[in-house]
């Protein structure tokens, strides 16, 4: 299963908007549960209560500062777990055939009895969407919750990954990409959706949002000029002003 | 990365046993008896103690050999393929030198060929991989092949193979130091491409995603001081080349071939424990690890 | 190509979903608990829920690790040791009952006031309220006054509701949103999906933080305000929208005190409202020009007029609003470097909130009528809505800065109008239909009426005839007459030192208080086991409820041990601090998902249990049985008054009466299967101008919400705070000490004002320090969670570039950072978006070692810091022989965010391995946790 499938008929990923997460890691403690829970072995976490705590993660999220040329410095979070690339290099190194894309729907997923736990296909990811479970020894990613996702025994609304059900700002969305039509297609087509390293070619289905234009407000600043022509100078004349206006609102003297 | 010693093991012994081989296929020496059981037993014992040692770090080694089933794609499984090949045809080889006092010329041609087949698919398990752009060249191949070869005459006592090879595959690692000192920069990622946020400003890592380390940091993020990473590949360069050269010029003496050889395996262990301690995954990137 | 696997797409999820509310922090989400053979599985949002929809934090996913920390109390403790040891033996409930009640039953007979019982973040104030009461002591509050009291008491004082979770933005309409000194808040979840919501729709925030991480980072535009200036710059904004004209002139005249006329006459009363024989305020009616009451019908309030008698002119609120507000010392110019924000952005931010809230004003038809019994057709939206907490709040000018923000919000005419800020019922509330305090204290009999209210002036403080405090914690004292949460954060400083007299028992409910929620931790370590000269403590008896080994159990005589959220009963109550959307009353409960497998009790239970042994009055019957066996039972049975109880829901016997109604035996199944909350919806057209609303008012009285219909205005012009000052300018019988008179007169100005907190001893402390809280941690309960402790496991100090260059610091460096008060060595990080004079960290990550089953060595201990070294309760000798409370002269709020320190490099960051201050670790009475977890629960 190593070879990756001519194409897929359909590109099921996320898209996350950098201009709405806060980075409070509800995706990533939800993805957590889910999947400890869930397909294949359980999450580990080693010295859980000790010195040196690490454990298994499918979604993590960085914060990154962005110095403009001017203005004050941004601070954008960033989450980030598997990108169910299209070309998938951590799927053509897997020697045992565990790491696969899967025909229908794009998503690369480890199939954990066959893994050997050799960690090549993390070497191979560019992203580090892998990670190895230290009391398993198997290769542990994102399964876009497969799980979940086809789930008849859930209500159809929450056929969603974890993680998008659980975003309180609504940053993470998932969909189609193979569908120009999806929600997320044309998300993407609107805010410039982008992928991560593009250079690498490893066309991650995943797309990011970029964060909007920040710091405008004193752009404006001529446009909105006139709203602020003093009706007085004086305390005085301001109360003058007050009487003229009074007069004009509903059930005024004029 | 990290440098696991199961890797570094791995690459050292098995290049080594490898490099044996092929000259052992190649007739060179044409031994027989007992010096080829020896000759033999040096080669195989190495390369299999590399080929047992990369499975150390395996998190199911009982499951290895499902590793066999994907050569169309994967070079770790072609690697495990020319390696049981190489192995398989060289023992029948062996047999019939040692035993037979049989040199089956056209076996010993195939087993060298997966020999030095095993090494070149070991090189492109590394080769292959983007994401980490010091090893994602050319010359990662004929590095791994050089000293491959080098060892592998040395340990066969050709000597005047072994100095020229020797010699190559010291350039080729000079070369290699040198490329690969410039492979990440050259690569074009950097934290700009990897958050996509680079068309909007200099981008610096702020919080990471957990205060704790976690397998990524462990596996992929491994900083070598430069002034250290001089020093070792100094001492790699002296023991890998430069000593067993200046040992094979000196009149020949067993003493100074066995030195030699215990040299250049010192050194190549020391130039692998560089090749990955140095080598920049750019997951790095992600973690603020890899900034200048 | 070989097959693909065949894999489970539709495994069985769980054998059971149980609804209950979220405990992992105050915002009180509604959670599906998935359960698999009995046990907890997996926890998702519930997607019915009012306040979450569905989502959940990640504090709210990571419950599972809570249920199943190492670090749960197992069983009633008895210290054997001595305090601050950690020694402990386990006893039985039977003694742990007795114990507690050998100790209060002679204080309730003899002196109720020796018993203090304060609780912290609980959910249940109106029940611990109630028993204080019952027991008769006068020292009881909740957390309020160290936490946001500011926010709370401005926003009640000013508009009958505050910010906090007694209000919110119209998130579906609001175009601009403006965000001072949030980093989560308690309305956690509700603020990201609003965010979400109205970024979704290209709307503009503005984040007012000096940092710019969460909230902030999102935001369009950042202001990275000087710590501590809010309320400078929202003058400035004020006076800049003032002399534009850009105010809601028909909204101020209508609903707010601005045409009230203040008395200008000399004397008793001056500055205080003009008042009609029935004790209405008087307007001039601008129809007919004459004075009136202001809700008459018809009648039109006149901002302008004056109004003349005995040759004295009595002018109107705006007026005095108008001679100030104008006046150049509110000049952006004038302020800008003060506030560290240019003289051009505080004029675009005027410009745009002008643009927004009267160029995109719209209108919604949505017929409703007024109090005064005026029908409008439609409703007018002002599209801005702003929203503050702590960082407002938890300065020594916080009240005034908070007035000052909800002032701009009125003179824009943005409150509880469509795409404005609005209330949650029960709010709004005006003062006047809250109580007053209450604090005199007689043995064996309850209190006359609750501890917290609302004082209208000198009369409802509570100090005795020589002035002296009532309660220990000396709220409602001329030191901060406003203190309307009590002061948690003095009491046992206070009791320590005995004044204003001895206790004999401190009784705590759910608050570290030797560690993270302290000011002056070593200080409060050491007042908690200071001792007499005849070796027994000065604090002689400490009762703790915990239900987790947590820093502070270790100083307790006696441990109740609770049990954790999804083990027990509670109640989020309208009596309360409910979980009311804007559009819906709601109310909640939890209940018992699984069962104990310890030998602990909801803490709830057990006061039931204490009040029943000592036949506290209120909870017993006249034949002297219990009222209630549990919690449970009191929360169904109990009326607060006739037909109203704890839960607005399913009320009548057959359950199908809401608000009013008898108690229902079946009401707690009853909100088990409606998903563990209730809801009541605002009808249509009763949704916006809630205070004058005539739909409102009378659906609110029919919920009971009310006792009858309460219209008000809005104070611009706050008349109790006037009060105050009339008795420091020597009016009145109670007058406060002579040291108290100024700062009385100045600080407790009826129209807001800013001024520069204490800085007494900040001379060479430069740099403004301040935490934040992490979205993912909850206070010191999060480290205890094996997911959450490995994001924020330690906490370096966050120091912008500038300060980093300037002390030549790099990234992991140590650094010394000092303080009027103490010293710390921390390792620091880099930060760009920050306000280049401000460091900061995150909040309570430091953890002592010992505690929260934690291995001694882990980082939290190691690594991890508290701020509060830094921070005492009093500020620094002013050399007038008195040390003055680091809290806000006007309700006492503890002025956290006031910290100013110098920093300086310690250490590179292989040369040092722990923070400083280095504590001694403390025995846990709970071992620690395991290595590893790999926690399934599902085969
Ligand atoms: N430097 C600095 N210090 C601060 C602040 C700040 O901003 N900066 N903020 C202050 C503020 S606003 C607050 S509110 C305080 C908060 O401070 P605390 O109220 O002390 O907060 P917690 O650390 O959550 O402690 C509450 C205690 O309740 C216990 N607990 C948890 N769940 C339960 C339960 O179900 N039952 C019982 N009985 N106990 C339980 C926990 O184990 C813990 O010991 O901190 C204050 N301290
Ligand atoms: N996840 C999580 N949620 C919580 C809690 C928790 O511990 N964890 N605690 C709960 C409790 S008890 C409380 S009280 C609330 C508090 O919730 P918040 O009000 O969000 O409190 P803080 O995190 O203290 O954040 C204060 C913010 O004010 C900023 N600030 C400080 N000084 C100033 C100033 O002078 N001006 C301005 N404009 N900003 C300033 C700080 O940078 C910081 O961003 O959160 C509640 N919710
Ligand atoms: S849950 Fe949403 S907002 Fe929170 S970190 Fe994840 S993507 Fe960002
Ligand atoms: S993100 Fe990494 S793990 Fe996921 S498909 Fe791409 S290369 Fe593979
Ligand atoms: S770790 Fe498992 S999935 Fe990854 S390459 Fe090795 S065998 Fe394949
Ligand atoms: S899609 Fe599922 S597995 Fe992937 S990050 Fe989200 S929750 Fe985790
Ligand atoms: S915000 Fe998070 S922790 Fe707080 S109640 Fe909601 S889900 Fe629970
Ligand atoms: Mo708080």
């Amino acid at each position: 299963m190593t070879q990756l499938p001519q194409s897929t008929q359909r590109k099921l990923g996320l898209v996350i908007d950098l201009d709405t997460c806060v980075g409070c890691h509800a995706c990533v403690i939800s993805c957590k549960g889910w999947n400890t829970e869930n397909y294949g072995a359980p999450l580990s976490d080693q010295d859980a209560y000790g010195a040196d705590p690490s454990g298994t993660f499918l979604n993590r999220v960085h914060s990154y500062e962005v110095q403009p040329e001017q203005g004050a410095a941004q601070l954008v979070h960033f989450p980030k777990s598997c990108l169910h690339c299209e070309d998938a290099p951590c799927v053509t190194v897997c020697p045992t055939g565990a790491s696969y894309k899967r025909a229908e729907d794009g998503i690369v997923l480890v199939n954990e009895s066959d893994c050997i736990g050799c960690g090549l296909c993390a070497w191979s990811c560019p992203y580090g969407a892998r990670e190895m479970d230290m009391a398993e020894g198997v290769m542990k990613k994102c399964t876009l919750c497969i799980d979940r996702i086809y789930n008849e025994n859930l209500p159809e609304i929450d056929r969603i990954p974890s993680c998008v059900r659980t975003c309180p700002a609504g940053a993470r969305h998932f969909g189609d990409l193979a569908d120009p039509e999806s929600d997320v297609s044309k998300l993407v087509a609107e805010r410039g959706g982008m992928d991560l390293m593009p250079e690498m070619g490893t066309k991650p289905v995943n797309k990011y949002l970029p964060p909007r234009p920040k710091d405008r407000i004193e752009d404006q600043v001529d446009v909105l000029a006139p709203l602020l022509a003093p009706v007085a100078e004086e305390p005085q004349g301001f109360l003058g002003w007050l009487d003229k206006a009074l007069d004009k609102l509903p059930g005024g003297r004029a | 990365m990290h440098p696991a010693p199961s890797v570094i093991i791995f690459t050292t012994l098995s290049g080594l046993g490898f490099g044996m081989l092929f000259f052992l296929g190649l007739g060179y020496p044409a031994v027989s008896g007992m010096t080829a059981f020896a000759l033999f037993a040096i080669a195989f014992g190495l390369s299999v103690a590399g080929l047992v040692a990369s499975t150390f770090h395996l998190g199911h080694p009982e499951r290895a050999w499902k590793a066999f089933t994907q050569w169309r794609s994967s070079w770790l499984s072609r690697e495990g393929w020319c390696a049981v090949a190489a192995l398989v045809v060289m023992g029948l080889y062996a047999i019939g030198m040692i035993f037979l006092d049989q040199r089956w010329q056209a076996l010993g041609l195939i087993g060298a060929v997966f020999s030095i087949g095993t090494v070149f698919t070991t090189s492109m398990i590394y080769t292959q991989l983007k994401s980490i752009p010091r090893w994602n060249t050319a010359l990662t191949p004929p590095m791994f092949l050089s000293i491959s070869l080098a060892g592998g005459a040395l340990m066969c006592g050709q000597v005047r193979a072994a100095l020229v090879l020797l010699l190559i595959a010291a350039l080729v690692q000079l070369a290699y130091w040198h490329q690969g000192d410039r492979a990440l920069a050259a690569s074009g990622t950097d934290l700009g491409t990897a958050t996509g946020l680079g068309p909007r400003g200099k981008v610096r890592a702020f919080e990471p995603p957990h205060t704790g380390t976690n397998y990524l940091l462990r596996e992929f993020v491994h900083v070598v001081g430069r002034k250290h990473a001089r020093k070792l590949r100094v001492i790699a360069f002296l023991l890998a080349f430069v000593l067993p050269i200046a040992l094979l010029l000196l009149p020949f003496n067993h003493v100074f071939a066995l030195l030699a050889a215990l040299s250049h395996v010192a050194g190549v262990a020391a130039s692998r424990w560089l090749f990955f301690a140095q080598a920049e995954h750019v997951v790095g990137l992600y973690y603020g690890k890899r900034q200048t | 190509m070989t097959q693909q696997p065949r894999i489970e797409l539709s495994p069985k999820v769980s054998d059971e979903i149980r609804r209950t509310t979220c405990y992992m922090c105050a915002c009180r989400c509604g959670i599906n608990v998935h359960m698999k053979d009995g046990k907890v599985a997996y926890i998702e949002g519930n997607r019915d829920h009012p306040v979450n929809r569905g989502v959940l934090c990640a504090k709210g996913s990571a419950g599972i690790m809570q249920v199943n920390a190492p670090s749960r109390l197992r069983k009633p403790l008895r210290r054997v040791g001595p305090r601050g040891s950690g020694e402990f033996r386990e006893i039985s409930w039977d003694e742990a009952i007795s114990t507690a009640v050998g100790w209060l039953n002679e204080l309730h007979e003899t002196a109720p006031h020796k018993l203090a019982f304060f609780t912290g973040r609980d959910q249940s104030q109106s029940f611990t309220s109630f028993w204080a009461q019952n027991f008769g002591t006068p020292n009881y509050a909740a957390h309020g006054g160290f936490c946001s009291v500011n926010m709370a008491a401005a926003g009640i004082y000013t508009m009958g509701g505050a910010f906090w979770e007694f209000g919110q933005p119209d998130w579906e309409h609001t175009k601009l949103f403006m965000l001072f000194g949030v980093a989560e808040d308690h309305d956690s979840n509700p603020i990201k999906m609003g965010i979400g919501q109205i970024k979704k729709r290209g709307a503009r925030v503005i984040g007012v933080n000096p940092i710019r991480s969460g909230y902030n980072a999102v935001a369009d535009d950042w202001v990275g305000i000087t710590p501590g200036t809010d309320g400078l710059f929202v003058l400035s904004l004020i006076h800049v929208l003032m002399k534009a004209g850009k105010i809601d002139l028909d909204y101020l005249s209508r609903y707010t005190n601005a045409p009230v006329l203040v008395n200008a006459a000399d004397g008793p009363d001056k500055g205080l409202l003009l008042r009609d024989e029935n004790g209405k305020e008087l307007v001039i009616d601008r129809v007919t020009g004459k004075l009136t009451p202001f809700d008459q019908p018809g009648v039109r309030p006149d901002l302008s007029a004056t109004y003349e008698k005995d040759g004295v002119t009595h002018r109107p609120v705006f007026h005095h609003m108008a001679e100030r507000y104008l006046s150049e010392e509110y000049t952006p110019e004038a302020v800008a470097d003060r506030c560290g924000i240019p003289a051009s952005r505080i004029r675009a931010i005027a410009a745009e909130l002008a643009r927004v809230a009267f160029d995109e004003a719209f209108t919604i038809e949505r017929e409703w009528t007024d109090f005064r019994g005026e029908t409008h057709k439609t409703m007018t939206g002002r599209p801005v809505s702003f929203h503050a907490m702590r960082g407002i709040s938890a300065h020594a000018n916080g009240f005034q800065t908070c007035r000052a923000i909800h002032v701009l919000q009125i003179l824009l005419g943005t409150v509880e109008v469509p795409g404005g800020f609005r209330f949650k019922p029960p709010y709004p509330k005006p003062v006047a239909a809250h109580p007053t305090p209450h604090g005199q204290g007689r043995p064996g009999r309850p209190l006359d009426g609750p501890h917290l209210g609302f004082p209208r002036g000198p009369q409802d403080l509570q100090i005795d005839d020589k002035g002296n405090a009532l309660r220990i914690d000396k709220a409602f004292t001329w030191e901060n007459p406003m203190s309307v949460h009590g002061l948690m954060h003095m009491v046992i400083s206070n009791a320590y030192a005995g004044t204003p007299y001895k206790i004999d028992t401190l009784f705590m409910y759910m608050a570290n208080m030797s560690w993270n929620s302290t000011m002056n931790t070593k200080g409060v370590i050491e007042m908690l086991t200071a001792r007499n000269d005849d070796g027994g403590y000065v604090i002689p008896r400490i009762i703790y409820s915990d239900a987790y080994s947590s820093e502070m159990v270790a100083y307790a005589d006696l441990i109740l041990p609770d049990t954790t959220y999804l083990e027990r009963h509670d109640c989020i109550s309208l009596l309360d601090r409910p979980i009311c959307e804007a559009d819906a009353a709601a109310d909640a409960i939890r209940w018992p998902v699984v069962e104990p497998d310890r030998d602990v009790r909801g803490f709830q239970s057990v006061l039931i249990e204490l009040a029943n042994r000592m036949q506290l009055p209120g909870f017993t019957n006249e034949d002297g049985t219990p009222k209630w066996k549990d919690y449970a039972d009191y929360i169904v049975n109990h009326e607060r008054k006739p037909g109203i109880g704890p839960l607005a829901g399913f009320r009548g016997e057959n359950g199908d009466q809401q608000g009013r109604g008898a108690p229902n035996p079946d009401q707690l199944d009853r909100y088990i299967e409606n998903g563990g909350f209730y809801i009541s919806h605002i009808p249509e057209g009763a949704d916006y101008y809630k205070p004058w609303n005539k739909a409102y008012q009378d659906w609110a009285v029919d919920l009971g919400l009310y006792d009858s219909p309460q219209p008000y205005l809005f104070q611009l012009y706050v008349e109790p705070m006037r009060r105050f000052q009339l008795a420091a300018e020597g009016h009145g019988e109670r007058q406060p000490p002579d040291n108290l008179r100024d700062r009385i007169r100045e600080k407790l100005d009826p129209l807001p004002i800013w001024y520069e907190t204490d800085q007494t001893g900040n001379d060479g402390f430069t740099v403004n320090a301040l935490t934040q809280r992490p979205m993912a941690m909850y206070h010191s309960w999060g480290s205890q969670n094996a997911w959450l402790r490995q994001l924020h496991g330690r906490n370096p100090l966050y120091v912008p570039t500038k300060l980093m260059r300037e002390h030549g610091l790099k990234d992991g460096d140590w650094a010394r950072v000092t303080s009027p008060h103490g010293e710390i060595v921390v390792p620091v990080m880099e930060m760009a978006a920050l306000n280049e004079n401000t460091v900061w960290t995150w909040n309570a990550i430091g953890k002592r070692k010992g505690a929260w089953a934690l291995q001694p060595d882990a980082p939290e201990a190691t690594k991890g810091f508290l701020l509060n070294h830094l921070i005492h309760e009093l500020l620094p000798p002013k050399g007038d022989g008195l040390r003055w409370a680091n809290s806000d002269p006007i309700t006492g709020q503890a002025a956290w965010f006031d910290l100013k320190v110098k920093i300086e490099k310690a250490a590179n960051p292989d040369d040092r391995a722990e923070c400083e201050p280095v504590f001694d670790p403390i025995k846990s009475p709970v071992g620690t946790g395991p290595k590893d977890l790999a926690w399934k629960v599902g085969k």
